[in-house]
Order: C-alpha cells, then sequence, then structure tokens
C-alpha cells in the first residue's frame, strides 16, 4: 500500500459540520482495511481533536498521513493557545463556555481521551499563535 | 434483535428511519458527546437527551444502532436532516433512561 495523504479544512464557525473530517478518515481506513480497534483508536483521537479545533481554535486545518504502519494526524490551528498545557491535559479540566457545554461538549475529557487512545501525542502551542497536536496510532 | 423489534416491543416513536435491520447488542446511556464518542458500542442503543446535529455525528461515528431520545427529549430540524442524510434511526420515547435501559437489558438477556 502506498503512503494515503488526506487533507480537511475546517470551519470554526459551523459547529454543526464538527466530526466530518474524522468520519471521513474513518471511512477511508475501513475501506484500506484496518482492523476496527485500530479505527476506533483513531476515530476517537481525531474527533476529540477536531472539536477542540472548532470550539476552541476558530477551525483550522487537518492533514493524516495513513501507511500500513501508522496513522499520524496532524492538527494546525491559530486559535489561542494552550497557557497551560500540563493543566489542560488532566481529565475534566475545561474552559468552554456555557453555550458549548449544553451542546454536550466540554467535558474536558477531550485530550484525556486523545492520549489515552493514541501511541504518542504530541501538543505544541503558543499563545496568541495557535496549536499543533500531532496524533500517531501504530497499525500494530 | 434488530432495531425494528426494539421499536416495536418498547413502543418507540420513529423520527428518523435509518436501517432497522441492523442489530441491538448493547445499550449505553450518556448525555456528554466524549464521554459517549469513548465508551459507546457499535450496536448500542444509545439512550440521551441530547437530539443535537453533534449527537448525530457520534452515532454515525460510534455507529450505535439507534439513537432513542429519553423523556421526549426534541430532536433540532438540523439534526433530523443530517441523521436521514446519514442514514442514522432516531427513535423518541417518554419513559425514563433507567426504564428503558432495564427493559432492554431485559430483551438483550432474557434468561437472568
Ligand atoms: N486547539 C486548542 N486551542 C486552544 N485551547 C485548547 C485547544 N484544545 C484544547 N484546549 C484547551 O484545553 C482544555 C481541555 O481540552 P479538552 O480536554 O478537550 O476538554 P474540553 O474540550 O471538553 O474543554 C480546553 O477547555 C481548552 O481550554
Ligand atoms: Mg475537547
Amino acid at each position: 500500500m502506498d503512503p494515503v495523504k488526506l487533507h480537511y479544512d475546517i470551519s470554526g464557525t459551523d459547529f454543526t459540520t464538527a466530526g466530518e473530517a474524522s468520519g471521513k478518515i474513518k471511512k477511508t481506513l475501513k475501506s484500506l482495511g484496518f482492523s476496527p480497534a485500530i479505527i476506533r483508536n483513531v476515530t476517537i483521537a481525531v474527533y476529540e481533536a477536531e472539536i477542540n479545533m472548532v470550539v476552541h481554535a476558530g477551525g483550522g486545518e487537518i492533514d493524516a498521513y495513513v501507511s500500513p504502519e501508522k496513522i499520524e494526524v496532524v492538527l494546525v490551528d491559530h486559535g489561542p493557545g494552550i497557557p497551560d498545557i500540563g493543566l489542560a491535559m488532566q481529565e475534566g479540566w475545561s474552559t468552554a463556555p456555557e453555550n458549548v457545554r449544553q451542546l454536550g461538549f466540554g467535558a474536558g475529557m477531550g485530550l484525556p481521551n486523545i492520549k489515552k487512545y493514541s501511541d504518542d501525542l504530541q501538543i505544541e502551542s503558543e499563545v496568541g499563535k495557535g496549536t499543533t497536536i500531532r496524533i500517531t496510532v501504530l497499525n500494530k | 434483535m434488530n432495531v425494528k423489534e426494539l421499536i416495536a416491543k418498547l413502543d418507540l416513536k420513529t423520527l428518523s428511519e435509518g436501517d432497522t435491520d441492523l442489530p441491538v447488542t448493547g445499550c449505553y446511556c450518556g448525555d456528554l458527546l466524549s464521554w459517549v464518542m469513548s465508551r459507546a458500542q457499535e450496536g448500542d442503543a444509545w439512550l440521551t437527551v441530547m437530539g443535537n446535529i453533534n449527537a448525530i455525528g457520534v452515532a454515525a461515528l460510534t455507529e450505535a444502532a439507534c439513537i432513542i431520545l429519553v423523556d421526549n427529549a426534541a430532536l433540532d430540524d438540523d439534526a433530523l436532516k443530517k441523521a436521514q442524510e446519514n442514514d442514522i434511526t432516531v427513535l423518541q420515547s417518554e419513559a425514563d433512561a433507567f426504564s428503558l435501559a432495564v427493559w432492554i437489558n431485559r430483551l438483550l438477556n432474557p434468561e437472568e
């Protein structure tokens, strides 16, 4: 299998399309024959990162690189950045406003779930500049 | 048991009809989308009050067999549209999540 590259532009104003990129990545992985467990891990991790990009950062771009060994997903936004990544990684920590909570988001489980369901998570963030999230799931 | 049988047995109202031949193999109750996303399993009947468009997205991603809106919770118009586009079955009941979960458990595990 040749490596597959996928690219998505994510709107930061339209909550209603949030989750579409993770859905498309899931479909692609299915068609490539990855195991349900691997697909589940990637889908959960990318969904959470995609939602964060919409809810906290005003949208951004997602690139996914799929090879037989691993799936890498890079999410780049130009939002407010994360001042304290250690705090943001704690279960239940959330700065989500009330309107976002009413939609069912903002449980503070996103980043912890990404960590749990991936093999590697790298977060680079600069306040005022934006955030880059790299998620790797190994195909094992 | 498939979704069609579940609808008949629990007297559920169909708001959006997807693939009702899908098997129902479990049940998950929850309204926080992150929790549902990481815990609901394929084939679950998902019991929730979240009738918004993001709930439809989560049902599609988790491959839940159907959504059951409990306590007569409403389905938003844009959520209905997305459910129909994505072939997601959305049902509604005036019963609460606890009662429905107990009934579903009896249907799934009749010998217990
Ligand atoms: N892309 C991002 N840009 C800015 N802040 C973010 C981003 N992703 C996460 N955060 C911050 O980290 C916190 C925790 O994220 P998460 O665990 O996904 O919980 P939640 O999204 O439910 O608040 C968020 O409330 C937010 O303050
Ligand atoms: Mg989040």
